[in-house]
């Protein structure tokens, strides 16, 4: 999806005036100069500024540039499927990963994406479910990721430091990250 | 000295680092052969893995990936014509021209051993230059370091990038990301809507798994090109003629690998665009430039060079101040944080061993890099045949898990899917991601040092240009804030310089 420089600056527009908004009810500090808001509000006029630039330029162009431009796989309906397969894999993984647990997560991705990308049925399940297997190995075993079992939560054949059992062991703690 | 030599030596040579290295250079190799693959991708699914490492096998891992992934982008760009990474973009065309004159050998050894000896050379200017500049940055106070990075960011936006208002539209984007949290001079919690796990800010590592991975994944499935079709059967040897080459286009070598180096130096610019830039110098300086584009191995040769050596240039920066030089060292200033390795001057005084261990490291991986890449190129056929359409979901199902990793958490899942949609769509619209990046890495440190400098100054702005150094970042700066103009006065005609 292409969109023409004045939607694009349109929407910069918002965004920054967004920004601003939200960081004039920061706090000033006292015998202070520079606040929280001090730099957030900097970026935001920036893109205030640049937003208008690009609402100049579009406008300009608009006989030549239509308002929103479409690339030719938006009218192949297996192409379609293709893209809106890969985000709605990511988020059926955060909706689902808990209680579905890993494995039936992966599987029912990568059978649905590789589908999708037109491999064929039997030949998805399979290579899904050695995949499936393999990357839980590689990651629940051998670097002890707490994976979810979701519904297998009764048959896990190794309960690692888990997100289940919210009892951490010293080692997952110092994995958590800082930054 | 000698002792951390030493002591870097054996921390490099142990069986686990090397197996760890060996790994890493088969992944590499085999990513950057496929097309759609980056390097930057790469090193971004890597870091999961190298969470649970000590800090040399991690550097190891991505050093040795990166290495390798840069010079295998040329093996489908010489037999398919599609470029395996964007650094082998710039002579794809010419690579592809001397398969189907049957000199594939020829072109696919030129990128091997030239590739292997502009990285060479990277990491020699990497080795005496990195020191240098961590003796003068260990004198730097807050308003030095506001200068460079404000410098560091100018570069990314105005040198590396043919749409200056667009880069600059990313970067403040990537800035505005840095802000989220709690990690501000104030600590006050800043756009984080009442969410906790948005106090900590927005982590770095989803986000670059997002950028660099989902949205190519996203890219293959938009992509409705037919696939390309394999020309050669097989490839005869590599080595024959390269002796020649060597001698004859030495010159061009030299200024390939230097020019690279110093491209990937500047932050914001990588490997792809000093493979474009340099291109274009063997092209303007060459004695026969009527052979470019017809299949001549000089371009590839010094083009080759020049994208390896980018490579070990990029580290300069991001070890010495902690300003990426490009978007891989972008990642690996990350990792390096995570390792406790911290990036800046006081890395090479008080842990040396660690930073010969890299030295030694980039060594390592460009001379294994030859008897890999031959075996790379005998296997060419079978890599180029694993189809992509079974590739990408697993990489996919890697991303979720990897990042999932990170902080065992799925909040960090969404950050990936925001990030990989939101690159998508920025590139799609012309915008270049490289200055994002170099935004939500520096964006603290740019704001930490203009607050302490703001406040030191005690508001007076021409303490900022008081000291001699910071008054020359200052100079440069500005200076380079006028370079857009001043190259649209040199070359009215603009070439599009990057073509995706």
């Amino acid at each position: 999806m292409k969109l023409s420089d004045a939607v694009l600056g349109l929407l910069l527009l918002a965004l920054g005036a967004v920004v601003i908004a939200v960081v004039s009810s920061y706090p000033t500090i006292a015998a202070q100069r520079v606040g929280p808001s001090l730099f957030p509000g900097l970026i935001a006029l920036g893109l205030v500024i640049g937003g208008l630039i690009l609402i100049v330029r579009g406008w300009r162009d608009r006989a030549l540039v239509p308002w929103v431009r479409f690339e030719p796989w938006v009218h192949s309906p297996r192409h379609v499927a293709g893209v809106l397969g890969v985000i709605g894999s990511i988020v059926f993984y955060i909706a689902a990963a808990d209680w579905l647990g890993f494995f039936l997560t992966s599987l029912i991705i990568l059978t649905t994406s590789f589908r999708l990308f037109g491999v064929a049925l039997g030949r998805s399940i399979v290579i899904a479910a050695i995949a499936t297997v393999v990357i839980h190995f590689a990651f629940y075993k051998l670097l002890r990721v707490p994976l979810p079992w979701g519904v297998f939560t009764n048959f896990a054949w190794e309960r690692a430091c888990g997100s289940t059992s919210r009892r951490r062991s010293r080692w997952c703690s110092s994995r958590t990250r800082s930054w | 000295m000698w002792e951390h030599f030493a002591q870097a030596f054996s921390m490099v040579f142990e069986p686990y680092t090397i197996l760890v290295m060996v790994l890493a250079a088969l992944y590499g190799l085999f990513v950057g052969a496929v097309p759609g693959l980056t390097a930057t991708m790469a090193t971004a699914l890597l870091v999961p893995v190298t969470f649970f490492m000590a800090p040399i096998p991690a550097i190891a891992a991505i050093v040795t990936a990166t290495a390798m992934a840069i010079f295998s982008g040329d093996v489908p760009g010489c037999l398919l014509r599609i470029p395996g990474t964007p650094a082998s973009a710039a002579y794809t065309d010419e690579a592809f021209a001397m398969t189907k004159k049957g000199q594939a050998e020829l072109a696919l050894g030129a990128g091997l051993v030239f590739s292997a000896i502009g990285g060479l050379f990277g990491t020699v200017v990497l080795i005496l230059a990195a020191p240098a500049l961590a003796d003068i940055a260990l004198r730097f106070s807050s308003f030095e370091y506001f200068w460079l990075v404000l410098l560091g960011l100018t570069c990314a936006v105005f040198i590396t990038s043919d749409r200056p208002l667009k880069g600059l539209i990313t970067l403040l984007l990537g800035l505005l990301v840095a802000c989220v949290g709690l990690g501000n001079p104030a600590g006050h919690p800043r756009f984080t809507l009442g969410n906790s796990e948005l106090m900590g800010g927005i982590g770095l590592i989803p986000m670059m798994i997002g950028m660099f991975a989902v949205s190519e994944i996203l890219r293959f499935a938009a992509d409705t090109r037919p696939p390309a079709q394999l020309v050669v059967e097989k490839v005869g040897n590599v080595f024959s003629g390269q002796w020649a080459l060597a001698k004859k286009y030495w010159r061009q070598v030299l200024r390939g690998s230097s020019l690279g180096t110093l491209v990937g130096a500047l932050p914001g610019a990588g490997a792809d665009i000093a493979a474009w830039m340099s291109y274009a110098v063997s092209k303007k300086f060459s004695k026969e430039p009527q052979k470019f584009g017809t299949g001549h191995v000089e371009g590839i040769v010094e083009s080759g060079s020049a994208n390896n050596s980018a490579l070990a240039g990029s580290w300069i920066p991001a070890l010495v101040f902690g300003i990426p030089g490009d978007s891989i060292t972008a990642i690996v200033i990350g990792v390096l944080y995570m390792k406790n390795m911290n990036p800046g001057p006081t890395l090479f005084t008080t842990n040396p061993q660690n930073i010969y261990a890299v030295f030694i490291l980039f060594i390592v991986a460009n001379i294994i890099m030859v008897p890999l890449g031959i075996l790379c190129i005998k296997a060419a056929k079978q890599i180029l045949k694993v189809p992509r359409r079974v590739l990408m979901p697993l990489i996919l199902v890697f991303c979720i898990v990897g990042t999932f990793a990170i902080n065992n958490s799925v909040f960090g899942v969404g950050v990936m899917l925001a990030a990989g949609v939101i690159a998508w769509l920025l590139e799609e619209n012309g915008f270049p991601i490289a200055p994002a990046i170099l935004g939500v890495v520096l964006g603290g440190m740019l704001e930490e040092n203009f607050v302490t400098s703001m406040i030191k100054a005690e508001g007076n702005l021409l303490e900022f240009v008081a000291r001699p150094i910071a008054a020359t970042l200052a100079a440069v700066t500005v200076l380079v804030w006028f370079t857009p103009i001043v190259m649209r006065r040199l070359r009215a005609p603009r070439s599009d310089f990057r073509s995706r």
